[in-house]
């Protein structure tokens, strides 16, 4: 018996100093920040537009991917060290710097100590001036679209849609109710009117969430209006 | 004295006997591992050698890689518990589908070089021997030009020098293009090198290669002429994307291998007709294996070998199952209701009249009537049996009032109101939501469902093979090849031949065919055969049918045939039995469509779901790969 719980000790003992030999700190140093244009945060689609993130020295190759959050920010935990920033090709409702070659180019980050670093991007279009109002079982939006890109890239809009759901993820894929409006039957850019019914299923909540998505021709993802909370 | 003497001379054998030089000593020929010499000695060794190679193609549904294999894509509704998440989640990962297998490319490779060099060998046996593993390893590079696009095209066994450099081993991406020449090339060159028999199914005939050339061809063809849909999907080297200046000659191509096989220089294929009631005959196709003449090449299995599989298992009608499970893959009322009526014309399963008022039927399956007898012979249909038992699948009574009742569990009873005693409230088959093995779409899959006795029993098993190149899909490819050339005449006709074995008898004239009707013939005659998948993603619908948006029944009902229809969640069709004795209408079924109550995602294609994405491990090793677009 007295042998038996000497055992265990031992056991414990290198356990518990095996535990602090091995293991590293795990990054702490935050990066944070938004997609922006000229300040204002770009909105896309939860867990659709991806970054990476590039680390080189160590071998092997590979990037740190991620998405970025419903309102265009996004949180990393690092350790000190530079780091290369890239949005890839096809991501977002924006246009990212390219190299002459097209591909993505390259933003260099150095890390030292927590920091914000907003990423600035030009979008084919903004949402602007939203309103977003409750009454008799309907949502309303009303709000302005502003087009950015007006070069020779600049891309028509293929429909913009309003879309509620019952909680904070309102996109294509997450939502109750969805109305839209083709691009071609937008008359003035400056004025556009959608209204949504919401399902009866779902007012005994009292309240829902409501965003505005454009989809930009030969764009992937869209680009919103902030999710806003709207009492019924 | 004497025993020294004998213990000296013990000792001096023993030395003497040891004393064999070192490596003479070490160079045993292992009892375990066969020289490549003893491997390719006579052609029995060889074919099992080659057995291992046939086993390790891929398909991308197959009998024995898991019924999930086909249960995706909104065809239908995945009825397990385990596997809801594919009717839940949103989209799809970039990494699905993904295929990077060098080592079976490697095994091919070395089994040409090995086969090539080989003494004993006959010299038809060997060039035999040399042309299946040549199709193999085309067939295997088209199944991954498929999920990837251009991939390093290795031809030959790779051997790494031990220098510390192994930058000479690091290939590029070939471009996609590349890849199907090389598929298209390789079934020109090996062709006249095969068997021309159509009863050799299992192995390689000349009828298979032409097949995948047709096939290949036509694939290559339609990424290079709808590519221009989605600019997006390509990337500069054209490792994925292909110039629309080439889809012509592609097309080409597709259509003359495909013409090859109708006119029956590879062998005497035909469309299987052998039952005369044409459903029958259509879920024949996919069980018969005596003399089928429909099917070019298959992954056979053999009960008691082995080689068996359990899909029959997982998918029989849950009522009267062989073991306590079954009916996981429910067809979706989107794949039902887009069977065409006898008229060649596209109609919604009528559950309302023009008032919106329900329909009352006498039978179960009075509502299907009239239509394309692939839909009997692809889905189990409420009304209809399996094994010459009647499924039980109906999900209730409705009361006068419109109020219904039913059960939470198969075969649940009730009272109706009025009666003393308990009735069965709803089917043995269900449908109940969130009950799995019930057909909670309202339906069961027939097609390669086995209705031997024993099939569906995890002791015995199934050994239906599964059909990789089938006539019909010939002639299919040949429309298509066709229709793009601008010959519509000829793209009927053989259009045509298909569609009158499913009872459609009236013929399309060439005025009659379009893109649409291809999609949709392909969609309805190879419905769970693997083909939806790569058929969307090369024609660049995916992102169009899958497109993420919710359904509406509205949306269910209307467009059916047009090959951009939304397509993101599996709808159901249930039945429910009136009762109301006072009306005329007592006992008679009214249908109603569902949205089943688990279906809770939509299905989203990204653009980056086009060609899975390759491995960070893969491109950290060879830095020479590039990634795959939007992702």
């Amino acid at each position: 018996m007295k042998i038996f719980i000497s055992y265990i000790l031992l056991v414990t003992i290198i356990i518990m100093t095996g535990c602090r030999k091995d293991n590293y700190d795990g990054p702490t140093v935050k990066l944070s920040g938004h997609i922006v244009y000229k300040g204002t945060p770009v909105e896309v689609e939860y867990n659709q537009v991806k970054f990476e993130l590039y680390q080189d020295g160590f071998g092997k190759t590979g990037p740190m991917a991620s998405t970025f959050q419903p309102d265009g920010s996004y949180e990393l935990l690092l350790f000190n060290g530079d780091y290369k920033f890239i949005i890839p090709n096809g991501q977002g409702p924006f246009k990212w710097k390219q190299t002459t070659a097209g591909a993505p180019d390259t933003t260099i980050i150095q890390v030292k100590g927590s920091q914000e670093f907003d990423i600035e991007v030009t979008p084919y279009y903004m949402v602007r001036n939203v309103q977003l109002t409750a009454s008799g079982g309907k949502v309303m939006g009303k709000f302005s679209l502003e087009k950015i890109i007006t070069d020779a890239s600049a891309r028509d809009i293929e429909n913009v849609s309003l879309y509620i759901n019952k909680t904070q993820f309102v996109s294509g894929a997450d939502n109750v109710a969805s109305e839209s409006i083709k691009g071609s039957d937008i008359t003035d850019l400056n004025n556009v009117n959608l209204s949504v019914t919401v399902p009866t299923a779902n007012t005994t909540q009292g309240y829902v969430f409501a965003r505005i998505g454009v989809k930009i021709a030969g764009v992937e993802d869209r680009i919103f209006s902030a999710v806003t909370k709207i009492s019924l | 004295m004497k025993k020294t003497l004998i213990s000296i001379c013990a000792a001096g054998l023993l030395l003497t006997a040891g004393c064999k030089k070192d490596s003479e000593f070490l160079d045993v020929q292992s009892p375990q591992v066969l020289t490549n010499e003893q491997a390719f000695s006579e052609p029995a060794q060889v074919l099992s050698i080659m057995a291992d190679l046939y086993n390790r193609q891929v398909d991308f549904s197959g009998l024995d890689n898991g019924w999930e294999s086909f249960a995706d894509f909104s065809e239908s509704f995945p009825s397990a518990n385990g596997n809801t998440n594919i009717v839940q989640r949103n989209e799809w990962n970039f990494t699905d589908w993904s295929i990077w297998d060098y080592n079976y490319i490697r095994d091919l490779n070395l089994f040409i070089e090995r086969a090539t060099v080989a003494k004993a060998l006959s010299n038809a046996d060997k060039t035999r021997f040399l042309a299946e593993a040549r199709f193999l390893r085309a067939n295997f590079y088209f199944e991954t030009a498929k999920r990837m696009g251009g991939v390093p095209l290795i031809l030959e066994s790779l051997l790494y020098n031990s220098s510390g450099d192994p930058s000479y081993l690091q290939y590029p991406r070939a471009k996609e293009s590349e890849i199907y020449d090389f598929v298209i090339n390789e079934a020109e060159a090996i062709k006249g090198s095969l068997p021309i028999n159509a009863n050799e199914k299992s192995r390689a005939t000349k009828g298979a290669v032409l097949a995948m050339e047709a096939r290949a061809a036509l694939y290559a063809g339609s990424i290079a002429k709808y590519g221009g849909n989605t600019p997006q999907v390509s990337l500069p080297g054209q490792e994925v994307g292909i110039p629309a200046s080439m889809a012509n000659g592609y097309y080409t191509k597709a259509l003359n291998a495909a013409k090859e096989i109708i006119n029956g220089s590879a062998g005497t294929y035909s469309l299987y007709n052998k039952k005369p009631d044409l459903g029958e005959n259509f879920a024949s196709i996919f069980l018969d294996k005596s003399g089928n003449t429909e099917s070019i090449w298959v992954e056979d299995f053999k009960l008691k070998s082995g080689k068996v599989h359990g899909f029959t298992v997982a998918t029989q009608p849950r009522y009267g199952a062989e073991e306590e499970e079954g009916g996981r893959i429910n067809p979706s009322l989107n794949l039902v209701e887009s069977f065409e009526k006898l008229d060649n014309t596209f109609a919604p399963i009528a559950v309302t009249d023009a008032g919106g008022n329900p329909i009352y039927y006498n039978n179960l399956s009075d509502v299907f009537a009239g239509r394309d007898a692939r839909l009997y012979g692809t889905v189990i249909l409420p009304g209809s049996t399996f094994k010459d038992r009647r499924v039980d699948i109906w999900a209730g009574y409705k009361l006068a009032d419109g109020t219904i009742v039913t059960g939470d569990d198969r075969g649940a009873q009730k009272k109706l109101p009025g009666q003393t005693n308990s009735t069965q409230v709803v089917g043995f088959d269900g449908p109940v939501n969130s009950k799995e093995f019930t057909a909670q779409s309202g339906f069961y899959l027939r097609k390669y469902v086995d209705p031997t006795p024993g099939a569906g029993s995890r002791g015995t098993n199934s050994e239906v093979p599964f059909i990789r190149y089938r006539y019909a899909e010939v002639l299919l490819n040949a429309a298509e090849a066709a229709f793009e050339l601008g010959q519509k005449g000829d793209a009927a006709t053989y259009m045509n031949q298909v569609r009158a074995r499913a009872g459609l008898t009236t013929p399309l004239t060439a005025a009659d065919i379009t893109f649409d009707r291809i999609v949709h013939e392909r969609r309805v005659e190879l419905a769970f055969e693997g083909h939806i998948f790569y058929d969307l993603k090369r024609w660049r619908l995916a992102h169009v049918v899958w497109d993420g948006n919710k359904m509406t029944p509205a949306d269910l009902v209307s467009n059916i045939g047009a090959a951009t229809k939304r397509n993101t969640q599996p709808y159901g069709l249930w039945s429910y039995k009136l009762y109301d004795p006072a009306s005329a209408n007592n006992g008679k079924w009214s249908f109603q469509i569902v949205l089943p109550s688990l279906v809770t995602g939509s299905n989203r294609f990204r653009l980056g779901n086009y060609y899975s994405a390759i491995n960070n491990d893969i491109i950290a090793n060879n830095p020479r790969i590039v990634r795959q677009p939007n992702q």
